[in-house]
Protein backbone atom coordinates (compact mmCIF):
# COMPACT_ATOMS: atom_id res chain seq x y z
CA UNK A 1 0.00 0.00 0.00
CA UNK A 2 2.91 1.93 0.56
CA UNK A 3 4.29 1.56 -2.39
CA UNK A 4 1.62 2.00 -4.24
CA UNK A 5 0.58 4.91 -2.94
CA UNK A 6 4.27 6.27 -3.65
CA UNK A 7 4.35 5.33 -6.75
CA UNK A 8 0.62 7.27 -7.69
CA UNK A 9 2.77 10.82 -6.33
CA UNK A 10 5.67 10.25 -8.46
CA UNK A 11 3.34 9.40 -11.62
CA UNK A 12 1.15 12.62 -10.39
CA UNK A 13 4.35 14.80 -10.04
CA UNK A 14 6.02 13.54 -12.74
CA UNK A 15 2.69 14.19 -15.10
CA UNK A 16 2.56 18.13 -13.69
CA UNK A 17 6.32 18.81 -14.04
CA UNK A 18 6.39 17.19 -17.82
CA UNK A 19 3.55 19.42 -18.59
CA UNK A 20 4.93 22.65 -16.92
CA UNK A 21 8.44 21.52 -19.03
CA UNK A 22 10.86 23.23 -19.91
CA UNK A 23 10.16 25.44 -17.30
CA UNK A 24 11.01 24.20 -13.67
CA UNK A 25 10.59 26.93 -10.99
CA UNK A 26 9.18 25.39 -8.62
CA UNK A 27 11.66 22.48 -9.02
CA UNK A 28 8.47 19.85 -9.67
CA UNK A 29 11.77 17.60 -10.83
CA UNK A 30 13.38 16.87 -7.58
CA UNK A 31 10.13 16.45 -5.48
CA UNK A 32 9.21 13.28 -8.69
CA UNK A 33 12.55 12.08 -8.45
CA UNK A 34 12.25 12.43 -4.78
CA UNK A 35 8.98 10.00 -4.93
CA UNK A 36 10.67 7.67 -7.88
CA UNK A 37 13.73 7.08 -5.11
CA UNK A 38 11.73 6.30 -2.87
CA UNK A 39 9.18 3.70 -5.03
CA UNK A 40 12.02 1.99 -6.41
CA UNK A 41 13.62 1.64 -2.84
CA UNK A 42 9.98 0.44 -1.59
CA UNK A 43 9.59 -2.14 -4.60
CA UNK A 44 12.91 -3.76 -3.56
CA UNK A 45 11.70 -4.09 -0.10
CA UNK A 46 8.40 -5.71 -1.48
CA UNK A 47 10.26 -8.20 -3.85
CA UNK A 48 12.26 -9.28 -0.82
CA UNK A 49 9.37 -9.62 1.14
CA UNK A 50 7.70 -11.23 -1.51
CA UNK A 51 10.58 -13.77 -1.71
CA UNK A 52 9.88 -14.34 2.42
CA UNK A 53 6.15 -14.71 2.27
CA UNK A 54 5.17 -15.64 -1.04
CA UNK A 55 1.43 -15.88 -1.46
CA UNK A 56 0.46 -14.48 2.15
CA UNK A 57 2.78 -11.13 0.79
CA UNK A 58 -0.21 -10.68 -1.73
CA UNK A 59 -3.18 -11.21 1.30
CA UNK A 60 -2.33 -8.61 4.38
CA UNK A 61 -4.49 -7.91 7.36
CA UNK A 62 -7.19 -5.13 7.12
CA UNK A 63 -5.35 -3.45 9.66
CA UNK A 64 -2.09 -3.91 8.19
CA UNK A 65 -2.56 -2.47 4.94
CA UNK A 66 -4.81 0.35 6.97
CA UNK A 67 -1.27 0.75 8.86
CA UNK A 68 0.50 0.82 5.55
CA UNK A 69 -1.84 3.25 3.53
CA UNK A 70 -1.68 6.09 6.34
CA UNK A 71 1.91 5.57 6.10
CA UNK A 72 2.07 5.86 2.63
CA UNK A 73 0.17 8.88 2.64
CA UNK A 74 2.44 10.30 5.43
CA UNK A 75 5.66 9.61 3.68
CA UNK A 76 3.90 11.62 0.70
CA UNK A 77 3.30 14.47 2.87
CA UNK A 78 7.06 13.99 4.22
CA UNK A 79 8.33 14.43 0.89
CA UNK A 80 5.82 17.54 -0.01
CA UNK A 81 7.08 19.04 3.04
CA UNK A 82 10.96 18.97 2.53
CA UNK A 83 9.73 20.00 -1.55
CA UNK A 84 8.47 22.97 0.37
CA UNK A 85 11.62 23.71 2.57
CA UNK A 86 13.46 23.87 -0.51
CA UNK A 87 11.68 26.05 -2.39
CA UNK A 88 11.61 28.54 0.44
CA UNK A 89 15.16 27.95 0.53
CA UNK A 90 16.07 28.14 -2.89
CA UNK A 91 13.20 31.16 -3.32
CA UNK A 92 13.03 30.65 -7.53
CA UNK A 93 11.07 33.15 -7.76
CA UNK A 94 12.19 35.82 -5.02
CA UNK A 95 9.13 36.18 -3.07
CA UNK A 96 10.90 35.32 0.40
CA UNK A 97 13.41 37.49 -0.39
CA UNK A 98 11.32 40.65 -1.53
CA UNK A 99 8.97 40.30 1.45
CA UNK A 100 11.93 40.49 3.87
CA UNK A 101 13.54 43.29 1.99
CA UNK A 102 10.40 45.20 1.58
CA UNK A 103 9.51 44.65 5.40
CA UNK A 104 12.87 45.49 7.10
CA UNK A 105 13.30 48.61 4.60
CA UNK B 1 15.77 -2.57 10.40
CA UNK B 2 18.31 0.02 8.82
CA UNK B 3 18.77 -0.64 4.76
CA UNK B 4 18.18 3.33 3.75
CA UNK B 5 21.57 3.44 5.49
CA UNK B 6 23.38 1.89 2.49
CA UNK B 7 21.20 4.13 -0.24
CA UNK B 8 22.17 7.35 2.16
CA UNK B 9 25.83 6.42 2.62
CA UNK B 10 25.98 6.27 -1.40
CA UNK B 11 23.80 9.51 -1.92
CA UNK B 12 26.69 11.24 0.38
CA UNK B 13 29.30 9.76 -1.74
CA UNK B 14 27.34 11.13 -4.94
CA UNK B 15 27.01 14.39 -3.64
CA UNK B 16 30.83 15.28 -3.18
CA UNK B 17 31.08 13.42 -6.70
CA UNK B 18 28.77 15.94 -8.24
CA UNK B 19 30.09 19.16 -6.03
CA UNK B 20 34.03 18.13 -7.48
CA UNK B 21 32.43 17.20 -10.99
CA UNK B 22 30.19 20.73 -10.85
CA UNK B 23 33.71 22.78 -9.87
CA UNK B 24 35.46 20.87 -12.57
CA UNK B 25 32.64 22.04 -15.66
CA UNK B 26 32.72 25.53 -14.16
CA UNK B 27 36.59 25.46 -13.92
CA UNK B 28 36.40 24.44 -17.77
CA UNK B 29 33.53 26.50 -18.82
CA UNK B 30 35.41 30.12 -17.25
CA UNK B 31 38.52 29.10 -19.70
CA UNK B 32 36.36 29.31 -22.35
CA UNK B 33 35.46 32.87 -24.46
CA UNK B 34 32.42 34.20 -23.01
CA UNK B 35 30.48 32.79 -26.87
CA UNK B 36 31.85 29.21 -26.42
CA UNK B 37 30.82 29.47 -22.91
CA UNK B 38 27.35 29.88 -23.26
CA UNK B 39 26.78 27.68 -26.57
CA UNK B 40 28.39 24.74 -24.38
CA UNK B 41 26.62 25.54 -21.28
CA UNK B 42 23.11 25.39 -23.08
CA UNK B 43 24.34 22.87 -25.37
CA UNK B 44 23.62 19.78 -23.37
CA UNK B 45 22.89 19.48 -19.66
CA UNK B 46 26.22 18.77 -17.97
CA UNK B 47 27.37 15.63 -16.16
CA UNK B 48 27.16 17.37 -12.69
CA UNK B 49 23.20 18.18 -13.51
CA UNK B 50 22.85 14.12 -14.09
CA UNK B 51 24.56 13.24 -11.07
CA UNK B 52 22.08 15.60 -9.29
CA UNK B 53 18.90 13.39 -10.60
CA UNK B 54 20.89 10.26 -8.65
CA UNK B 55 21.07 12.90 -5.67
CA UNK B 56 17.53 13.94 -5.68
CA UNK B 57 16.50 9.85 -5.96
CA UNK B 58 18.69 8.32 -3.13
CA UNK B 59 18.44 11.38 -0.72
CA UNK B 60 14.49 12.00 -1.58
CA UNK B 61 13.98 7.78 -1.16
CA UNK B 62 16.52 7.84 2.14
CA UNK B 63 14.72 10.17 3.74
CA UNK B 64 11.01 8.48 3.61
CA UNK B 65 12.35 5.34 4.08
CA UNK B 66 14.02 6.74 7.26
CA UNK B 67 10.62 7.89 8.29
CA UNK B 68 9.38 4.39 7.63
CA UNK B 69 11.63 3.36 10.34
CA UNK B 70 10.72 5.92 12.42
CA UNK B 71 6.96 4.86 12.03
CA UNK B 72 7.78 0.99 12.39
CA UNK B 73 9.90 2.08 16.07
CA UNK B 74 13.41 0.83 14.21
CA UNK B 75 14.64 4.06 14.30
CA UNK B 76 14.52 5.87 17.71
CA UNK B 77 16.05 9.74 18.85
CA UNK B 78 18.44 8.46 21.53
CA UNK B 79 21.64 6.64 21.62
CA UNK B 80 22.57 3.77 19.54
CA UNK B 81 19.22 5.41 17.66
CA UNK B 82 18.73 1.86 16.12
CA UNK B 83 16.86 -0.52 17.61
CA UNK B 84 18.31 -3.26 16.40
CA UNK B 85 22.31 -2.22 16.85
CA UNK B 86 21.11 -2.66 21.32
CA UNK B 87 21.00 -6.16 20.81
CA UNK B 88 23.93 -8.71 19.10
CA UNK B 89 21.69 -11.37 17.99
CA UNK B 90 19.80 -8.00 16.03
CA UNK B 91 22.63 -6.25 14.89
CA UNK B 92 23.76 -9.33 12.95
CA UNK B 93 20.24 -9.37 11.42
CA UNK B 94 20.57 -5.90 10.57
CA UNK B 95 23.64 -6.23 9.09
CA UNK B 96 22.25 -9.09 7.04
CA UNK B 97 19.33 -6.92 5.72
CA UNK B 98 21.97 -3.80 4.93
CA UNK B 99 23.82 -5.85 2.79
CA UNK B 100 21.06 -7.69 0.99
CA UNK B 101 17.80 -5.25 0.54
CA UNK B 102 20.08 -2.38 1.28
CA UNK B 103 22.20 -3.31 -1.39
CA UNK B 104 19.81 -3.86 -3.83
CA UNK B 105 17.92 -0.68 -2.91
CA UNK B 106 21.14 1.09 -3.97
CA UNK B 107 21.77 -0.78 -6.88
CA UNK B 108 18.22 -0.67 -8.36
CA UNK B 109 18.19 3.14 -8.08
CA UNK B 110 21.57 3.28 -9.57
CA UNK B 111 20.54 1.46 -12.25
CA UNK B 112 17.14 3.36 -12.80
CA UNK B 113 19.31 6.67 -12.89
CA UNK B 114 21.92 5.13 -15.51
CA UNK B 115 19.33 4.00 -18.20
CA UNK B 116 17.36 7.45 -17.23
CA UNK B 117 21.28 9.28 -18.24
CA UNK B 118 21.97 6.66 -20.98
CA UNK B 119 18.71 7.54 -22.37
CA UNK B 120 19.20 11.39 -22.49
CA UNK B 121 22.50 11.21 -23.71
CA UNK B 122 20.88 9.53 -27.02
CA UNK B 123 18.25 12.10 -27.17
CA UNK B 124 20.88 14.90 -26.68
CA UNK B 125 23.42 12.97 -29.78
CA UNK B 126 20.08 13.00 -31.76
CA UNK B 127 19.48 16.58 -31.18
CA UNK B 128 22.86 17.35 -32.16
CA UNK B 129 24.01 15.97 -35.19
CA UNK B 130 20.00 16.92 -36.12
CA UNK B 131 20.76 20.55 -35.45
CA UNK B 132 24.40 19.93 -37.54
CA UNK B 133 22.64 18.29 -40.50
CA UNK B 134 19.96 21.33 -40.87
CA UNK B 135 23.03 23.89 -40.73
CA UNK B 136 25.52 21.89 -43.41
CA UNK B 137 21.97 21.54 -45.46
CA UNK B 138 21.37 25.56 -45.17
CA UNK B 139 25.08 25.76 -45.97
CA UNK B 140 24.80 23.91 -49.23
Amino acid sequence: MTLLITVFAAITCTVVWYVKAPADKMRLGTLSLMYWGASVMWLVDAVFEYIEQKDAFFAPEPADMLNDAFLGLSAVALGLVIWLAIVLIKDPKGVLKAALTHKSE
Amino acid sequence: MACFLVPAGEAIVTTIVTKVIESREKAVLAKLPDSEAETAASHKPAISSKMKWLNNMLWGGSALLMFEHIWHGEVVPWFPFLTAAADPADTAEMLSEMSTVGVSMALAVTGVWAVMAAVSSVIEKRKTDDSEKTESESAA
